[in-house]
């Protein structure tokens, strides 16, 4: 199955009850599985929105009255989508939101790259928040993250954001989904429903009382500690003995690995180093690494984004030096390895 | 003796917060008796805009959240796609509805999505200090049109009624003005009208409020109503724009 339609097929299985998208490439094939498969579920919605704008305003819709809601699109589409997740996270509402990622910046190309890394743990739209990102490398990954995407954001009121790219959303590999569709899409408790039985409720956050919003704001990072705490995940690959470690995430990530393996046949101990949230950025266990690796190559499709989070995490511990290619151009292995192998030895660590 | 008027129930016991003559006041007024008489406080979500009603959840004893300016009908679209036993009612300015939330206005009309807007058309944006609308008037002065606004260079007043009646997922638009008691009456009717038009299943459903902004428009509360009656209506004809539920004439 391909990556877009097994994100789809995740979401209906988590119990997805409305989905508004807008079409745009490369994930368009998400948008027509969940028009195939989920408008016809009872109860549930499949919309074709007249922009990305309205189509996340809508998920803010479906959210506030306790519908498990999402709508995906790719880089231009997602700036779009910034003014209506600020709201979410800012009125505490649950949503996942896919980013099959593409060259930019501009209309750029469709081909895949990872340059909405910044935008998508930096919050991205305006305001002092978070959301929680996943970087999924792999189909069954997209469709196990699309799952564990919707309980993460129910769980912390949060709006979650699956991080992908062009490739991964196209390609096929088989893949197992671990839960059946529901009969009845869950309803969030605490959701506007009408002011039966109990005082009427306001989801808001405007006021002009600064300090109020200074305590949203402190409750919110209250909430994104104990998010940090509880959920940072990442993944390793023969690092135990390695020289030199690659800290790469997503389709990028998938591409080291075929270079380390090829390297470690020729006898280089190189390992990787996978952030699996992009936030909360798993930076414990990589300072952790770098007791005993000194030397570290930041690999992404992009100029350069998260390697910012990766020198914060290791402050000053270790080298760090960097391979990117932007604009849609995806490197082969054989291209990062001939890198990383340069990297080996001219810092003298064949010896 | 008869009790002839009270607070209503789903209007909360607090202040206003609107200027004196301020058309905000009456028309939430209006919508909560509506609300009440037709049993709607227990079942009705309320979509307030960014504008000089963002707090109208102070006010209105309903469900209510905030939304982005000008996304009313998309969240809407959102609360009934997903729960489509709850009124969900939008109320917007003209700088909400007919300015930056145009295309979202349009295609939750054309899709016939089965909400309610309440808007409000004070030919300002009032909130931000009575900057030029899509509404201004041509001539009428405003913080960005001091010269009075020129249709060469601001282009005309946008009729958000007439252009979105002939839209086939529209089933009731009407434009009241709140320049009298009579136009107040008018009003009730058109807002009762609206909410059967949804609870109904029928589609789109709108009141254009013609509303005056006394503070932006540098009048007496008393001028300000009787320029709505005798200036806005010239520009913004009142009436019935749409409404499915009457049976057609043959004529
Ligand atoms: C994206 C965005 N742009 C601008 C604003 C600032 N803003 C707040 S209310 C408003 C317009 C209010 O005018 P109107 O909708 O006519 O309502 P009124 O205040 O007159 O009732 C504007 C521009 C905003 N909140 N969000
Ligand atoms: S500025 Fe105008 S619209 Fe706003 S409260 Fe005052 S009178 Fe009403």
């Amino acid at each position: 199955m391909d990556g877009n339609s097994a994100i789809a097929e995740a979401a209906i299985r988590a119990g997805l009850r409305c989905y508004f998208g807008y079409p745009i490439t490369p994930q368009n094939e998400l948008t027509e599985y969940m028009a195939l498969h989920l408008g016809r579920r009872k109860g549930c919605t499949f919309l074709q929105a007249e922009s990305e704008v309205a189509a996340i305003n809508m998920v803010y819709g479906a959210s506030l009255v306790g519908a498990r809601a999402m709508t995906s699109s790719s880089s231009p589409g997602i700036s779009l989508k910034q003014e209506g997740i600020s709201y979410l996270a800012a009125c505490e509402l649950p949503a996942v939101i896919v980013n099959m990622q593409r060259g930019g910046p501009g209309l750029g190309s469709i081909s895949a790259a990872q340059s909405d890394y910044f935008q998508a743990t930096r919050g991205g739209g305006h305001g002092d928040y978070r959301t929680i990102v996943l970087g999924p490398c792999s189909v069954q990954e997209l469709a196990d993250m699309t799952m564990r995407a919707f309980d993460l954001a129910d769980k912390y009121k949060i709006p979650v954001m699956i991080l992908g790219d062009g490739v991964l959303g196209q390609m096929k590999e088989p893949v197992d989904f671990k839960r059946e569709a529901p009969d009845v899409t869950p309803t969030r408790e605490g959701a506007l429903m009408g002011a039966r039985g109990r005082a009427s409720r306001v989801v808001k956050t405007f006021t002009s009382n600064p300090s109020e919003l200074e305590e949203i704001n402190w409750s919110l990072f209250r909430r994104y500690q104990l998010i940090k705490k509880n959920e940072t995940t990442w993944d390793t690959f023969m690092t135990d003995d390695a020289r030199l470690v690659v800290v790469t995430y997503g389709i990028a990530a998938r591409i080291a690995k075929g270079a380390i393996k090829n390297l470690r046949a020729e006898g280089l101990k190189v390992g990787l180093y996978r952030p699996v949230t992009l936030w909360p950025f798993p930076d414990e266990p990589l300072r952790e690494l770098s007791k005993n690796v000194k030397q570290f190559l930041v690999f992404e499709m992009n100029m350069g984004q998260m390697i910012e989070d990766v020198q914060l995490a290791l402050a000053g511990q270790g080298e760090v030096s960097f391979y990117g290619r932007p604009g849609g151009v995806i490197p082969t292995p054989d291209e990062v390895g001939r890198v990383m192998s340069r990297l080996y030895y001219q810092k003298g660590l064949r010896s | 003796m008869k009790l002839i008027y009270s607070r209503p129930k789903s209007l909360k016991k607090a202040a206003f917060h609107y200027c004196p003559g301020c058309g905000h006041s009456v028309a939430h007024r209006v919508v909560c008796e509506v609300i009440d008489e037709m049993e709607l406080q227990d079942k009705t979500i309320g979509i307030p805009p960014p504008g000089c009603s963002v707090f109208a959840y102070n006010y209105f004893d309903v469900d209510m959240a905030e939304s982005a300016h000008g996304r009313g009908a998309a969240v809407a679209t959102g609360i009934k796609r997903a729960c489509p036993q709850i009124i969900v009612f939008t109320y917007q300015g003209d700088g909400d509805l007919a300015g930056i939330g145009t295309a979202e206005t349009i295609h939750a009309a054309n899709r016939g999505e089965n909400i309610t807007t309440i808007f409000i058309n004070n030919a300002v944006y009032g909130m931000t200090g009575g900057q030029m609308a899509p509404t201004t008037l041509c001539g009428m002065k405003t913080t960005t049109t001091p010269y009075g606004r020129d249709h060469v260079i601001e282009g005309y007043p946008l009729r958000m009624s007439e252009m979105l009646a002939p839209l086939d997922g529209v089933a009731y638009i009407e434009r009241v003005a709140i320049s009298s008691p009579a136009g107040i009456r008018r009003m009730k009717k058109a807002v009762a009208k609206a909410f059967q038009t949804q609870i109904d299943n029928r589609g789109f459903s709108m009141v254009e409020i013609l509303s005056p902004c006394p503070t932006n428009w540098k009048m007496t509360p008393a001028q300000s109503w009787k320029w709505v009656g005798e200036e806005m209506t010239q520009v913004f004809p009142l009436g019935v724009y749409k409404d499915v539920m009457e049976p057609k004439h043959a004529d």
